[in-house]
């Protein structure tokens, strides 16, 4: 354990160890609100840590939570929340070879499969770093988010409104922050302009989870785009 | 609600959330993927995770969010841009909000 620690130390090094670690302790702290909601509107203590370890994805729990909670019926939690969760089903598709070849590797690594994991590795350029970043992110996230749904579930309304310290606000930032790199690249700019463009301007409409799958229409756009400017050279001239 | 129906529902949405996390890794690894395809898979994630930050910063709901979350977005968007340190903009996004809303802004 001592060895793989230390391997990861130095493949990541220090300054991206901090930053992974500064995203686990605002995890940690909406993990508390999340607990402390989920108990307050009348959940046993169980049931937002059954969730946080057996779902583990933040957006989805507060969904199911919260339907729950306003009277609406199971089903529709689970449907919703399985909406919110859709989004893994094209992040496997990008960063699946970070998890190995291994089975059991592959297991675990899915359920550490989130936003703020998927992002990270992203954003790194070789195959090691990737690796590290994504499940140094995925464990520290793991055990952070589930450390503080516990705190909230018994220490109650401590922390509740945590918009009060702006982390609404730190949570997008996160993964504007990692996924800028790539608007470097031209190429990907167009799509993601059509992407974000669709999102938002379905939202007011569309359950939630819906807008952002379907930005991924801005990927086709991307594609459209790009073949008739590739041939254009022999058609004109 | 009744305790059974909880962990069953609980149940469900693990299990489907797991399927859709499972589902990529497994696949890919039965076929060989072009390199333009893997390419191509790699830019979807980046504009999911875009529209993601532009449905979490500018709503809430199907509202609206307000003013204070994304200028403080925007703020940290900026800091990023500029290559400042990723601590920093993580902590002048949420100080940005946190300070607007101490001011009334919404």
């Amino acid at each position: 354990m001592r060895s793989i620690w230390r391997t990861t130390t130095r493949v990541l090094g220090r300054d991206l160890l901090r930053d992974i670690g500064l995203v686990c302790l605002a995890d940690t702290i909406v993990g508390i609100s999340y607990g402390a909601i989920a108990v307050g509107s009348g959940f046993p203590i169980w049931a937002p840590m059954l969730l946080s370890v057996l779902v583990f994805a933040g957006a989805s729990q507060f969904m199911f939570v919260g339907i729950i909670a306003a009277g609406g019926s199971p089903v529709a939690a689970v449907a919703a929340g399985l909406l919110a969760n859709a989004r893994h089903l094209p992040f496997g598709f990008a960063i699946g070879d970070v998890l190995g070849k291994r089975w059991s590797s592959r297991v675990v690594g899915s359920h550490l499969m989130i936003d703020e994991s998927v992002a990270f590795a992203l954003a790194q350029r070789d195959e090691e770093r990737r690796k590290a970043a994504y499940w140094v992110c995925g464990i520290g996230l793991f055990v952070c988010w589930n450390v503080g749904v516990l705190a909230g579930a018994y220490a109650g309304t401590a922390i509740s409104d945590t918009d009060a310290f702006g982390l609404d606000a730190a949570f997008p930032a996160v993964l504007l922050a990692l996924v800028l790199p790539s608007l470097r690249d031209r190429a990907a700019r167009l799509p993601v302009l059509v992407g974000v463009a669709v999102a938002l301007a379905t939202t007011p409409f569309l359950p939630a989870g819906l807008p952002v799958l379907l930005a991924l229409v801005g990927v086709l756009a991307g594609v459209a785009a790009k073949e008739p400017a590739e041939r254009e050279p022999e058609g004109v001239h | 609600m009744d305790p059974l129906e909880l962990i069953v529902a609980g149940g469900v949405l693990a299990a489907g959330t797991f399927a859709f996390r499972f589902a990529g890794p497994v696949l890919k690894a039965r076929f060989t993927v072009s390199p333009k395809a893997e390419k191509l898979m790699a830019r979807s994630a980046v504009v999911l995770l875009a529209a993601l930050v532009a449905v979490a910063a500018l709503t809430e709901g199907h509202e609206f969010a307000g003013y204070a979350r994304p200028a403080g977005v925007l703020v940290g968007g900026v800091l990023a841009w500029r290559k400042a340190p990723f601590a920093l903009v993580v902590v002048a996004a949420a100080a940005t909000a946190a300070l607007l809303r101490l001011a009334g802004v919404p």
